[in-house]
Formats: C-alpha cells, sequence, structure tokens
C-alpha cells in the first residue's frame, strides 16, 4: 500500500491517469489532428454515409407528396418542404399492412421461442450431460448451420405440402427453425461453457436432478445469452424471405417482406411513396428492438463467429 | 464395540431400481435432451437435404410424384447455356463482392477501433444495414437506382457529371455492377463489427513495442495485426461466401434475374424452373450443382486461412 502511494507521489502524471488504469486513449497522441482528420474522419464518414443514405431516403420518401416525389427540377429532391403522412395512413388503413405485421410478429415470435427452447436443451446436453458422441452431434449441429435456406426450399417445399402445412403460419414456425437452432445451440454452448461447473456439482451432491439444476442454476445465469440469441434468432425470422415467398400463397397470410415485394409493385407510377412508407414501417420494430440491445446483439454475432 | 452396534443399525443401502439408475444415465438423459432439437433438425433439414438429391434425379413437377430418370436433369442442365451463364453469374457476384467485403470491412474495422469521440454510437449505427431486413433496404435500393427518378443519376448530372440517366438496372454489367453494390452494402457492416471484436483482443502493448522499434503503420498492421486476425477473418469470410453464393433476396427484389438472365444467380434460377414453371426436379439439379461449388468455397476460405499452430503457443512445423 505505501509503495503504491510513494510511487504516485513520485509520478504526478501517474496520480492523475492510474487508478482507471485507462488504456483507452491509446498511442493516438501521436498523431496530430490534421493527420487524423485526412485518415481517420474523412474516411470513415464517408463510409457512414454511404452505409446510412438509403435509409434517409427511404425515410424522407415515405413522407414526400406525390407531386415533389416525381418533379425533381422544381424542389431539392433531398428535402421536403410539406411532410406527409398519407403514405403511412394508406398503408395502415387501406391495405393489409397491420395484419401482415402481426403474421410476422406471430411467425417470428413463436418459431424463436420453439427454437430457443430446443436449443437450451441440446446445448445443456452437450456441454454438460457430455453423453457418448456429444462432441459429434455438436459438430454436425455446426454443419447444419451451414447449409443455406436456398438449397433446401424445393424439397422443403414438397415436405411442407405432403404434412399440409402449405399456406398456413405453421409451415414457417416450423420450418425457420432449422436456421435458428444451428445458429442459438452453437451460442449456447459457449455460455454455458463459462458457468462453472462446481456449481452444479454442489446442486448434485444436494439431491437436485438435473432438470432443477438446468431451472434454477444454469438459466439464471445464461440469461445474458438467452437475451442474445433471442434477438438475433428474431431478426433473423423477420428477415427470411426464400421460405416465406414459397410456402405461402394467399394474400391474408404472406409476411411483411413478401407482401411488401409483390403487393404493392402494381404498375401504379405513385407506389414509390407507399413502398417506402412499407419499407420504414416493416424495419422499426428491429431497430427499435436493436437499440435497446446493442450489446446483447454484438456479443450474439461475434459470438457465433468465435466458435 | 460402539463401532459394531453402529454398523448394525444403520440401514443396507437399497440396491437402486432400474428407473433411479435411468433417471441418472447420461446416454439416456441425453437422448432426450437432444430429442426437441434432433426432430426439428431431421425432419425439416436432413430429409429435405436428401429429398432434394432424390428429387434432382427424377422428373417431379408440382402436385405430381415424379419416376426416376437418371442424370438426365444434370445432362439437360449441361447443355443449357441460362444455367452456365447463372454459373458465372454467381461465380463473379461472389468473388468480387467477397473481395470488396473484406477489405472495405477490414478497413472499417480499423477505423472503428481508432479512438473516437462518440465511439460506441458509432459501432452501433454501423450494424443498421445487417439489422434491417434485406429485402426492405433492397426497396430502398431499387428506388434509388429507378431508371427515370435516380437520387444518383439527378446528383451527378447536376454535377455535370453526366448528361443523361444511367440506367442502372436495366443494362447487362450495370445491373451486375448494382447487385454487387447492394450485397457489399449490405456486408460490410457483419464484417466491420465481427473483425472489430477480433481487433479488440489485440494486446495494446504489441504496437506500443513495435512503435519503440520504429515500425511504420503498415508493418505493424501486416506483421502484428493480420497474424493475429487471422482465425477470425477465416470464420468470417467462410460465412460471407456461403451466404453471398447463395444469395437470393436481393436479386430478387432488385432485377429477379434480369435484364436477359444478365443477373441470374443459381438461387434464383433454381426457384424460377422449379416454383414458377412447376418444374421441381429440374430445380433440385440445380440446387445440388451448387453443393460441389459450396463445399469448394468453404474448404478454400476455411483451409486457406487455417489457424497456425503458434498462434495457439505451439512452435510451427
Amino acid at each position: 500500500m505505501t509503495e503504491v502511494l510513494s510511487a504516485k507521489a513520485a509520478d504526478p502524471r501517474a496520480v492523475l491517469t492510474a487508478p482507471a488504469a485507462d488504456h483507452t486513449e491509446g498511442m493516438s497522441y501521436l498523431e496530430t489532428l490534421p493527420r487524423r482528420l485526412v485518415t481517420l474522419y474523412l474516411p470513415l464518414s464517408l463510409i457512414l454515409l454511404v452505409l446510412l443514405f438509403p435509409f434517409y431516403w427511404m425515410a424522407l420518401t415515405a413522407i414526400k407528396p406525390d407531386d415533389q416525389l416525381l418533379d425533381m427540377n422544381r424542389v431539392s429532391p433531398f428535402w421536403t418542404t410539406a411532410p406527409t403522412l398519407k403514405h403511412i395512413y394508406k398503408l395502415l388503413f387501406e391495405t393489409y399492412y397491420p395484419l401482415w405485421l402481426w403474421n410476422t410478429m406471430l411467425v417470428a415470435v413463436s418459431a424463436t421461442v420453439l427454437s430457443i427452447i430446443a436449443s437450451v436443451f441440446a446445448a445443456y446436453a452437450i456441454v454438460r450431460l457430455r453423453y457418448r458422441g456429444a462432441q459429434w452431434v455438436g459438430g454436425a449441429i455446426f454443419l447444419a448451420y451451414l447449409v443455406p435456406p436456398s438449397i433446401l426450399f424445393i424439397p422443403l417445399s414438397s415436405v411442407v405440402f405432403q404434412y399440409g402445412l402449405f399456406d398456413t403460419p405453421f409451415a414457417l414456425i416450423l420450418t425457420y427453425p432449422t436456421i435458428l437452432i444451428p445458429f442459438s445451440t452453437w451460442l449456447l454452448i459457449g455460455y454455458f461453457k463459462t458457468i462453472p461447473f462446481e456449481l452444479e456439482e454442489c446442486a448434485l451432491i444436494d439431491g437436485a436432478s438435473r432438470w432443477q439444476i438446468l431451472l434454477k442454476i444454469v438459466l439464471p445465469l445464461a440469461v445474458p445469452g438467452l437475451i442474445s440469441a433471442f434477438i438475433f434468432c428474431f431478426t433473423l425470422c423477420w428477415n427470411e424471405f426464400i421460405y416465406a415467398l414459397t410456402f405461402l400463397s394467399s394474400t391474408q397470410n404472406k409476411t411483411v417482406p413478401v407482401a411488401i415485394v409483390n403487393e404493392f409493385v402494381d404498375g401504379d407510377i405513385y407506389r414509390w411513396g407507399s413502398l417506402m412508407a412499407g419499407a420504414l414501417v416493416g424495419s422499426l420494430p428491429l431497430v427499435i428492438l436493436y437499440a435497446f440491445f446493442v450489446e446483447h446483439y454484438v456479443s450474439a454475432m461475434t459470438g457465433a463467429v468465435k466458435e | 464395540m460402539a463401532d459394531l452396534a453402529i454398523h448394525a443399525d444403520r440401514a443396507v443401502p437399497r440396491e437402486p431400481t432400474a428407473w433411479a439408475r435411468l433417471k441418472v444415465n447420461r446416454n439416456w438423459l441425453g437422448f432426450w435432451f437432444m430429442m426437441p432439437a434432433a426432430a426439428f433438425l431431421i425432419l425439416f433439414l436432413a430429409y429435405p437435404l436428401f429429398l432434394g438429391v432424390w428429387l434432382s434425379v427424377t422428373d417431379a413437377r408440382i402436385g405430381q410424384p415424379g419416376v426416376f430418370v437418371g442424370a438426365e436433369n444434370y445432362e439437360w442442365l449441361w447443355d443449357d447455356t441460362v444455367f452456365w451463364l447463372s454459373v458465372f453469374n454467381t461465380l463473379l457476384y461472389t468473388g468480387v463482392a467477397s473481395v470488396i467485403k473484406f477489405a472495405v470491412g477490414l478497413y472499417l474495422a480499423l477505423l472503428l477501433n481508432e479512438n473516437l469521440p462518440f465511439k460506441a454510437i458509432l459501432r452501433a449505427v454501423v450494424l443498421i444495414p445487417f439489422i434491417v431486413p434485406t429485402v426492405l433496404s433492397a426497396i430502398a435500393f431499387w428506388w434509388i437506382f429507378d431508371a427515370q427518378f435516380s437520387i444518383v443519376s439527378w446528383s451527378l448530372r447536376h454535377l455535370g457529371l453526366i448528361s443523361s440517366n444511367i440506367d442502372f438496372l436495366g443494362d447487362t454489367w450495370n445491373a451486375r455492377w448494382s447487385v454487387i453494390f447492394v450485397n457489399i452494402w449490405r456486408g460490410v457492416p457483419f464484417v466491420a463489427i465481427t473483425l472489430l471484436a477480433g481487433l479488440q483482443t489485440v494486446p495494446p502493448s504489441l504496437y506500443e513495442a513495435a512503435t519503440i522499434d520504429g515500425a511504420s503503420r503498415w508493418q505493424m498492421f501486416w506483421h502484428i495485426t493480420y497474424p493475429l486476425l487471422t482465425p477470425i477473418i477465416a470464420v468470417v469470410m467462410t460465412f460471407s461466401v456461403l451466404f453471398t453464393f447463395t444469395d437470393f433476396q436481393l436479386i430478387w427484389v432488385l432485377t429477379r434475374g434480369g435484364p436477359v438472365n444478365a443477373t441470374q444467380l443459381m438461387a434464383t434460377l433454381s426457384y424460377q424452373r422449379a416454383i414458377l414453371s412447376g418444374h421441381l426436379g429440374e430445380g433440385a439439379a440445380i440446387s445440388t450443382a451448387m453443393v460441389p461449388f459450396l463445399l469448394g468455397a468453404i474448404l478454400i476460405s476455411w483451409f486457406g486461412l487455417q489457424r497456425r499452430k503458434w498462434q495457439q503457443g505451439e512452435s510451427n512445423d
């Protein structure tokens, strides 16, 4: 203790910086501001501009009145002086859009919940029960992650037909888990491994069953992992397109992405406003969810990559 | 004496019943714990995977089970110029988009790894293109690439760089570059954020030591950052290549494979043949033909960037 104090006294700068041991500044003081402007801020803002412009354009088009939409010479197209909610109103009250939103939400939530339940059991069994062949099953699940929907949708469509699920929400609720389970099992395996197994040994000695251990010890400790898996799966469901396009046919059953592409394209020259309003409203739930759980989202994405 | 009494009193432990033993048997419990996941994956993944291969050697149509016709579908595809065009398009699309995604993504990750104001918000914002469903952002690009009212054409015209509107999606090569651009736009955030996670695990002391030794920025990147990052690059690029190769939604929204099949990928072609024209067998053959390409792509990006032993603390062989 005294040594630390004397060391601090010897170096006044250490007193200012030492307590937090802050390395965030790193070596950036070695660079001058003009240099950083050119090598860092300029390229960064250019990339950000390109990444975000489509969303600005989408939102702007959604609130532009029709006449300004197509007349680019009288007023600057980059701004609107008379924003209107007409497109969004039309979308919500004159189309099936609320129904499509509901379908998407129903499918996404059910498929995600089903997948997470199945994944929790599978991941726990692979990590902790270590039954014979657990390693191989883990590897097989990773391989299943690499099977893309675009090579599965043709045989799956005939399977869906055979089971009598065609054009029902169940066609999607039961097929989406094939995309979600491999991912979330893999993610949860990583999380379960970080939970000290001594806790479980204690519980076993106290006479707890595996079921009680899973429910009362492992799951409460894995909540961050569960949230990550949930959000990521939900986003994947919302984003899925090819299964929804193939397995659903009636307008009322469609999900938002499929419905927007197929139902709004009617040759009407003024369709752009409602198309963009549809795209905007369809993205908002995900962006809001993302805004609340950025950290979980990023850890899900990187966790899945880091094996 | 007292000892003996105690022993006599103690109840003889009962032999556990078969059920009690089964309840703690790992393999038995493991079987039941794996059951839900296995049921989904076998019914809706493994079975269709084999069914797909079977369909590709039959003449099945929608609503009509086919009979075995051998390799006829494949022979048919072999002579089909549209199929070979789609193979070319897919390889071009995957190759160009993956390389640029990797380069720009790594660059963006390096930029974001610097000491910046509002770091957390910047990182969150970068990921937005990845969050928004592909179809919905592709619709925004459809409008941006409109033949008549494109904002890009408008801006370039007002800057005096071009005299007439660019036909982004109507011309063969323009359409190809446009869809590749949108794919890159959507993929860069994923690559950047995952590589950033890798960059943050590189100890800063290595850079400090290199600076003292007089290393240039390029030398620091090439001898410190890149070698330490290769394992994560391998995984990220494997995924990136895989998802680019099998892309469907972006093309479907922007061009539906047009103009004149210029942007037809293998996935969109198989959808057209199998679902729209009803030739399930032929579509399944195209899907099955994707598998060797996929395996090749995975093997190249995996083994090409394989982790080396010294990265795990062992000596190289």
